[in-house]
């Protein structure tokens, strides 16, 4: 007997018994991405969804060389390749069902094609003229985000939302190796697992973020593995292999489609081109690197798929890379052509109604626009800004109460010597007209 | 256009009710009227909030309405984001100020941009409720008074209000709204009480509206929030030294209401801004800059300001001495004799 036990003193209770919530063994990712082509899988692979595949992917892979060859004569600002990764992208795309969302990132254009979205409309944001080119609501697929990871918690709110109101809704957000860093892809992921949102998150890893390399990103196993920590299910995939990420997709969505939960599924891919056509890839990375991945290729393995199977033969290949040329061309022809643009359109969409303040700043580019269509009038005496009624903008109902007769500081006469001829709303703009190409930020 | 409220509430039997219970009112009501507003944030459930504001919410809606959320902001922020993309009407809490800070990625890159981006594609009706401001003896990081941020961002309402009728109808439009709406409520005026009745909610002008609280033919003090009833205050002590203050309530600080406030400076020809926040780039500045493009010809004086200190917000202890309160108020208002002292 000690000093202490003779006093009396509080001696502790054992610890409530403690274990594991779940058990995380299911959860985990295989230890190897996979597969199906080049494997014995391969031979029971849907034809008529492998034929779709192929199709999408040769298409995807001339998509990305023109977007390309489209930033070099100035017509896109900038254009984030996803060469070497049309795997991802095409499945992504066609794994969803009508009624589905998905949320793309900057790099994601070519998903966007493969869902159906106007070519066109996917580049305008890369073209410069309007944020979002398509309509959202329509395709049901989120604006391009550019933000990194910012798009994840936007995912969850509406698949939760349409859970919430008994709909079969999935939505499906791409992100990439550099992203999962942020901290919203950590809260995304943790609200989708408490609330069994019916999400499921890609991560097409492609190795670099920019220039850092997956290593200097992350010391966990995989980036699948973040998954098991809030609960969620990680599937690791061969990227390049479109026929395992649609099957590995395929069952997420279907397991969150029947209220199973959300789950990330991480596809080991590689980006072949540089960050951007603005990026120079050669300071971080050498040339055996990429030779070794374009070994690898999405497309050839397909094709060689598809030939072993007896499913393609060169006049197939000819006949796919043909169409896919056209489908260019079209493009070229129509991204040649100047984007008109409304710089009154500035004002659209900032609030339902437009605010006092909004329709003074517009009375005063709408009197600046008409000053420049009027080159003889008196050039130096424009109009006095925001004594006219607001000219109408947008489709915005704004106050009848019209614009306030004070004139709006900063709105004196600017009649710059007119540029003449023009408009006075619409303008085009000549995309080769020397645009430096910019980095995506 | 301008709006003189009579001051108690003219519904027959009105009993007393903090702006706490006019808040958590107007959710219940907007959440009875339309299944598509949802409310969350940290505690809101079970506990009410920390300031029970939406206490019983949760027992009335379920937790599918009113949603206890994981502890993360700019994840509250962001769900919420998605949520009204399809169609709902989130009200979020964020618990104190400056942890609204986490979310304000959320909030500028996506929320006040949203309706733009997608040319009008996808409007974000969600409310953002933030309870602002010192004075309740807060330890550091519960005091912050951010609207600067807010009113710097373009796609953001911002109102705050500073009596109970105006608690309840300002939240209620905000959830009405089809645009995203800061709602900073100034936490020392949760307690404050006035005659009341949830039956027969008094009428209150629309959001982007200003009010003249008092009137007076001196000077103007242009305020809002916390600073209303200290406003009111020296607006009452000043009459002993023989000026008569009107007092201008802005409500709504974007949009602001330039037609009230100008026509009240117009009339006074002399005014002081007043608020919490720093001076420094503050709200003060763009609303002095505002007056003197607009008013120049009728001031007497230059439009001065009256406000918190350019300093972190101090430790509780020490706060009375950064808040501007009656005397640095009337201070201000006999600096406005301008002529008189050059
Ligand atoms: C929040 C944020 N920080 C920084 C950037 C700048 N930036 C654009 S892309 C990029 C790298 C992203 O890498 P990853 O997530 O791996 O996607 P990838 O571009 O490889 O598809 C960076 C740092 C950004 N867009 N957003």
């Amino acid at each position: 007997m000690t000093v202490m036990d003779e006093r009396g003193a509080y001696r502790p209770a054992p610890p409530p018994a403690w274990r594991p919530a779940t058990d995380p063994g299911p959860l985990l990712p295989d230890d190897e991405p996979y597969r199906v082509l080049g494997t014995p899988a391969q031979e029971e692979a849907e034809e008529k969804l492998l034929l779709r595949l192929y199709a999408e992917l040769v298409r995807g892979r001339r998509f990305n060389t023109q977007a390309t060859a489209l930033t070099r004569q100035g017509r896109l600002a900038v254009y984030p390749s996803s060469t070497g990764q049309e795997a991802c992208e095409v499945a992504a795309a066609l794994v969803l069902r009508e009624q589905d969302w998905l949320f793309p990132t900057y790099r994601d254009t070519l998903a966007l094609v493969a869902r159906g979205v106007d070519p066109v409309e996917a580049l305008t944001l890369l073209r410069g003229d309007r944020h979002t080119g398509y309509d959202s609501r329509a395709h049901r697929v989120a604006p391009l985000c550019t933000p990194l990871a910012t798009h994840l918690p936007h995912a969850v709110g509406l698949a939760h939302a349409a859970r919430l109101k008994g709909d079969d809704v999935v939505a499906l957000a791409l992100v990439g190796d550099g992203g999962t860093s942020e901290g919203d892809f950590h809260e995304a992921l943790n609200f989708a697992a408490v609330w069994r949102a019916p999400v499921v998150f890609l991560v097409q890893n492609n190795g670099f973020a920019i220039s850092v390399p997956l290593a200097k990103q992350t010391a966990a196993p995989s980036l699948a593995h973040k998954a098991v920590g809030y609960g969620i299910p990680g599937r690791l995939v061969d990227g390049n292999d479109a026929v395992a990420v649609h099957e590995v997709l395929s069952q997420a969505v279907r397991r969150a489609s029947e209220g199973g939960g959300p789950t990330v599924v991480e596809a080991v891919t590689y980006r072949l081109d540089a960050h951007t056509n603005a990026d120079d890839a050669t300071r971080y990375r050498k040339d055996e690197e990429i030779e070794a991945w374009r070994g690898h290729d999405p497309v050839a393995l397909m094709e060689r798929a598809l030939t072993a199977r007896g499913l393609l033969d060169e006049a197939g290949v000819e006949a796919e890379r043909d169409r896919a040329e056209r489908f260019a061309a079209g493009l070229r022809e129509r991204m040649n052509t100047d984007p008109e643009l409304r710089p009154l359109d500035l004002f659209g969409h900032v609030y339902a109604d437009r605010t006092t303040q909004l329709m003074e700043q517009a009375a005063m580019l709408g009197a600046e626009l008409e000053a420049e269509t009027e080159p003889s009038a008196g050039s130096e005496t424009g109009p006095s800004a925001g004594s006219e009624t607001g000219p109408s903008a947008g489709s915005e109902r704004g106050p009848s109460a019209g614009v306030q007769t004070e004139p709006a500081v900063g709105a004196g006469p600017t009649g710059r010597g007119g540029s003449g001829g023009q408009d006075s709303s619409v303008r085009t703009v000549s995309g080769a007209s020397g645009r430096g190409g910019g980095e995506t930020r | 256009m301008t709006t003189v409220t009579a001051g108690p509430a003219s519904a027959a039997g009105a009993k007393p009710a903090t702006m706490a219970q006019a808040l958590g009112r107007a959710m219940r009501d907007a959440m009875a009227e339309d299944p598509a507003v949802h409310v969350m944030g940290e505690d809101v459930g079970t506990l009410g909030g920390v300031f029970r504001v939406t206490d019983g919410l949760a027992a009335e809606f379920g937790d599918d309405r009113c949603t206890d959320t994981p502890l993360a902001e700019a994840g509250i922020l962001g769900a919420a984001v998605g949520m009204a993309m399809y169609g709902l009407r989130p009200v979020v809490e964020m618990q104190f100020d400056a942890f609204a800070y986490p979310a304000f990625e959320q909030l500028i890159s996506h929320v006040a941009k949203m309706r733009n981006r997608t040319g009008g594609a996808l409007p974000l009706p969600l409310t953002i409720r933030v309870p602002y401001g010192g004075g309740i003896g807060g330890v550091e990081h519960h005091s912050d008074s951010s609207e600067i941020y807010y009113m710097a961002t373009p796609g953001l309402h911002v109102v705050t209000p500073a009596t109970v009728p105006d608690a309840y109808g300002l939240l209620r439009a905000a959830i009405a709204s089809d645009d995203p709406v800061v709602f900073l409520e100034p936490k020392r005026l949760y307690w404050s009480k006035a005659p009341w009745s949830p039956q027969d909610p008094e009428a209150v002008p629309p959001v982007g509206r200003a009010v003249v609280r008092r009137p007076g033919r001196s000077a103007t003090l242009i305020t809002y929030g916390p600073s209303v009833p200290v406003c009111l205050e020296a607006a009452e002590a000043a009459r002993a030294e023989g000026w008569d203050l009107e007092v201008v309530d802005l409500r709504s600080l974007v949009p602001f209401d330039d037609e009230t406030v100008c026509a009240s400076v117009r009339r006074t020809g002399r005014a002081v801004v007043v608020h919490e926040s720093g001076g420094f780039a503050g709200p003060g500045g763009e609303i002095v800059a505002r007056v003197t493009e607009r008013c120049f010809h009728h001031l007497e004086a230059p439009v001065l300001r009256v406000s918190g200190f350019d300093i972190p917000y101090p430790p509780p202890m020490l706060e009375r001495s950064h808040l501007p309160g009656v005397d640095r108020v009337l201070d201000a208002v006999a600096r406005l004799q301008w002529e008189a002292a050059n």
